[in-house]
């Protein structure tokens, strides 16, 4: 392998520079800076748009960490706080649970404010979105810890924790759509609700969707089976 | 429908439920119906199946006991130590059997009493209780009373219609059930009286209703009755307390009451019990430590004919706090043990012998059971099997304190039934008793018993960190010398940073030493201020 080098042309080398590229100065301070969003959420969302601190690969990370921390939390949490059917668990489908609503709000988000002055781009959306979620692996990884070593008498201490976890969430996502659309307070709540709102109206729509597919899907297999018999 | 899955899983559930719905994911999978005789259901409400726990001995019709009438519609099955008393309602007698080695043999029957004021035969009689001193009460339904005698028959009293404000003196009395306790306070449940247990003291005085069923009540419901006209209100069902069936006095003096009139979606809710252990305020004391409720099968799907939950017509309890539920509605048993765990379910409606037409009552002598089929007349007498004794002796064998024996049984439960989800929570408790902690959370995390794991995990804990004491005190401080010893390793390294040693003038610019002490000092002062500029940009974080 004496002639081997490495170069933009090969894999090696393209695997690095992609590495290279990602995970470069800025990547780690946008990483960073998710901390000091969810501590200070006014003032971080604001920047994360407006000063550009947040990157796609820092939001794509917190993402693959929160499923990450869901799916292991199945797992390796304390079984006095979650029993898990195994035979019937659809790990696609659990993943699913959450990129799912996920999609569904940024898109319904940024379908509804985007027609009523919402600054946010679409990307600035997800970006927010998943720069909220942040306080979710970073309570739950030692929650899943800490739920070992406890018995169910104290088992609330648990619960609170795990609870306060997802309202964090909740509250920085509010949050950050205000920040990202320049939004005044009640605007915001208002447009939440829309947010809501679009997203069922999605759900219903899909549901059409794929009924009317299978339907279709139907008729042409029984028509195509129907043909076969005669012939 | 129950549907299981995760069963604490709450956190995102809206997400969930979202996607779910999208994506029109098949729920819990339909219980498939039960093949063997006896079953059990385990913790994620599955049925399992299960070895027998319950034999047939025999099953006895009239002809089978020689008697000189078949039996007509019998209500009623009591059991006084070796004496099984049938109320053979439709003939206006009891006949009484009497265990002997070779199984039931009729030894008496019982068709009037001497004495009465009114009438001395009986009169469509369903229920008999008797006494420690040998007296004997009948619930002598066509008549309108409950007779009391001595064991010869004598008439010494009776019990009639309740002197209460809440019942009009119109009321025809319809005894149905009576138990009566060690001081033969008589407690009886009588047809159209829903106020709970009527209770006499023993000199025949009425003192009073136990154990009524609140009425359900519902704010919504309330709203909802706010706005009705009358017409809808005369059609709505009023809010009434059940009625219970059945009542059963066990060794302890606790009545266990069952019913089986309530709507299906009351039980599922929660909102009625199918059956209760009353205590003398009325109050139900019964355990529900399990996630299994106590109400029969929990699959009410349409199967053979028969829907709907499991409707208890009779209970009974052993002396070692198993309880015995008899399905009038699938003709099945359901034993549950003192903590709510259901130990066994078997039985279906046939005509094979263990199978029934319409089950009315149980009662048992020792470990056996006796259950009557009122439709059949027949009586069929259950005996425990090797597997059952099994049980059993494990149970037992746990309240008298024996855990190593306990724990021996359960293991033998084990290796014929690895689905018997009780043997994993009895080698468990066993274990936690002799102290073996670690090997005790194993069985509870099996099965997924938490209150016992916790108990077990406590004890664990408090050991481990004794062991562990040293390494313990050491990992904390640890944790808090380190950030410590950071803190001043920083400052040791700006202290060095800006020592003079490292920071002489340039030995050609030819200072005084006056003026060197002025340059260091200048210096330091420099670096002070650097690093307070730094301090100050960490705590800005940007």
């Amino acid at each position: 392998m004496a002639g081997l080098t490495i170069n933009e042309n090969n894999i090696i080398g393209k695997c690095a520079g992609w590495f290279k590229n990602t995970f470069n100065a800025k990547y780690w301070d946008s990483l960073k800076f998710s901390l000091y969003c969810i501590t200070h959420p006014l003032d971080g969302f604001w920047d994360l748009t407006h000063e550009k601190r947040g990157t796609y690969a820092a939001a794509n990370t917190i993402l693959f960490l929160t499923i990450l921390i869901r799916i292991l939390k199945l797992k390796y949490t304390s079984f006095i706080f979650i029993t898990v059917y195994w035979e019937e668990l659809n790990i696609f489908l659990y993943i699913a649970s959450i990129l799912f609503p996920l999609a569904l709000f940024v898109i319904g988000n940024w379908a509804t404010t985007t027609l009523f002055d919402g600054k946010g781009r679409l990307g600035q959306v997800y970006i927010g979105t998943c720069y909220s979620l942040v306080p979710y692996p970073l309570m739950q990884i030692p929650l899943m810890f800490i739920s070992n070593v406890v018995t169910n008498e104290e088992a609330e201490f648990y619960s609170v924790l795990s609870a306060l976890s997802i309202v964090w969430c909740g509250v920085l996502i509010i949050a950050a759509m205000g920040q990202i659309h320049e939004f005044s307070g009640a605007k915001n709540i208002l447009f939440m609700i829309f947010s809501l709102f679009a997203m069922l109206v999605m759900v219903f729509i899909l549901l059409l969707f794929f009924s009317m597919i299978s339907q279709g899907v139907a008729y042409f297999y029984s028509l195509y089976r129907e043909f076969m018999f005669r012939m | 429908m129950k549907m299981s899955g995760f069963k604490q899983l709450k956190t995102l559930g809206i997400a969930a439920a979202v996607a779910a719905a999208a994506l029109a994911v098949p729920m819990h999978a339909q219980a498939i119906e039960h093949r063997t005789y006896t079953y059990i259901y385990d913790y994620w409400e599955e049925v399992q199946d299960c070895p027998n726990v319950y034999d047939v001995y025999s099953v006895y019709t009239s002809s089978d006991l020689g008697l000189d009438k078949r039996m007509n519609s019998p209500s009623g099955l009591y059991v006084k130590d070796d004496h099984v008393y049938i109320c053979d309602t439709g003939n206006n007698r009891i006949v009484v059997l009497e265990k002997t080695e070779t199984g039931l043999v009729p030894s008496d029957i019982i068709e009037k009493v001497k004495g009465a004021p009114g009438e001395n035969s009986l009169s469509g009689p369903t229920d008999i209780a008797i006494s420690d001193e040998g007296n004997i009460f009948i619930a002598d339904k066509g008549n309108n009373r409950i007779i009391k005698t001595d064991s010869n028959l004598n008439y010494i009293m009776e019990f009639g219609l309740p002197t209460d404000s809440a019942i009009s003196s119109d009321t025809t009395f319809f005894p149905n059930k009576i138990v009566i306790d060690t001081a033969e306070r008589v407690y009886c449940i009588a047809d159209g009286i829903n106020k709970g247990l009527i209770k006499y003291e023993a000199d025949g005085t009425f003192s009073g209703f136990v154990g009524a069923t609140k009425a359900a009540y519902d704010w919504l419901d309330y709203l909802w009755k706010r706005f009705a006209t009358q017409e809808q209100l005369d059609r709505m069902q009023n809010d009434v307390p059940t009625e219970y069936d059945n009542i059963y006095m066990d060794y302890e003096g606790f009545i266990y009451a069952c019913t089986g009139r309530f709507e299906p979606e009351d039980l599922d809710a929660g909102t009625v019990d199918a059956v209760r252990r009353l205590n003398l305020l009325g109050n139900d004391i019964l355990v529900r430590n399990s996630d299994i409720p106590v109400y029969g099968d929990l699959y009410w799907g349409s199967a053979g004919g028969y829907s709907g939950p499991s409707y208890f017509s009779d209970v009974t309890a052993f002396e070692n706090d198993i309880f015995v539920c008899l399905d009038r509605n699938r003709g099945r048993l359901f034993g549950y043990d003192d903590q709510g765990r259901m130990v066994f379910a078997f039985g279906g409606n046939g005509n094979m012998d263990g199978y029934f037409r319409r089950p009315v009552a149980i009662d048992h002598i020792g470990y056996d059971l006796i259950v009557l089929d009122t439709l059949d007349c027949s009586i069929t007498y259950f005996v425990l099997s090797d597997f059952g004794k099994d049980i059993y002796g494990a149970i037992d064998k746990f309240d008298e304190g024996d855990y190593d024996e306990s724990g021996a049984l359960w293991e033998k439960v084990l290796s014929t039934d690895g689905n018997y989800d009780l043997a994993y929570i009895g080698i468990g408790r066993s274990l936690l008793r002799q102290e073996r902690y670690k090997e005790a959370m194993k069985y509870f995390e099996i099965k997924y018993d938490d209150d016992n794991y916790s108990k077990a995990f406590k004890e664990y804990r408090k050991e481990w960190i004794q062991t562990h004491l040293f390494a313990t005190v050491l990992v904390l401080l640890i944790l808090i010398l380190i950030p410590l010893t950071l803190d001043k390793i920083r400052d040791m390294k700006i202290e060095i940073a800006t020592s003079d040693v490292f920071r002489f003038p340039d030995p050609e610019d030819n200072m005084t030493r006056e003026e060197i002490r002025e340059y260091h000092k200048k210096q330091r002062q420099e670096a002070r201020e650097r690093e307070k500029a730094k301090k100050a940009a960490r705590k800005r974080g940007y």
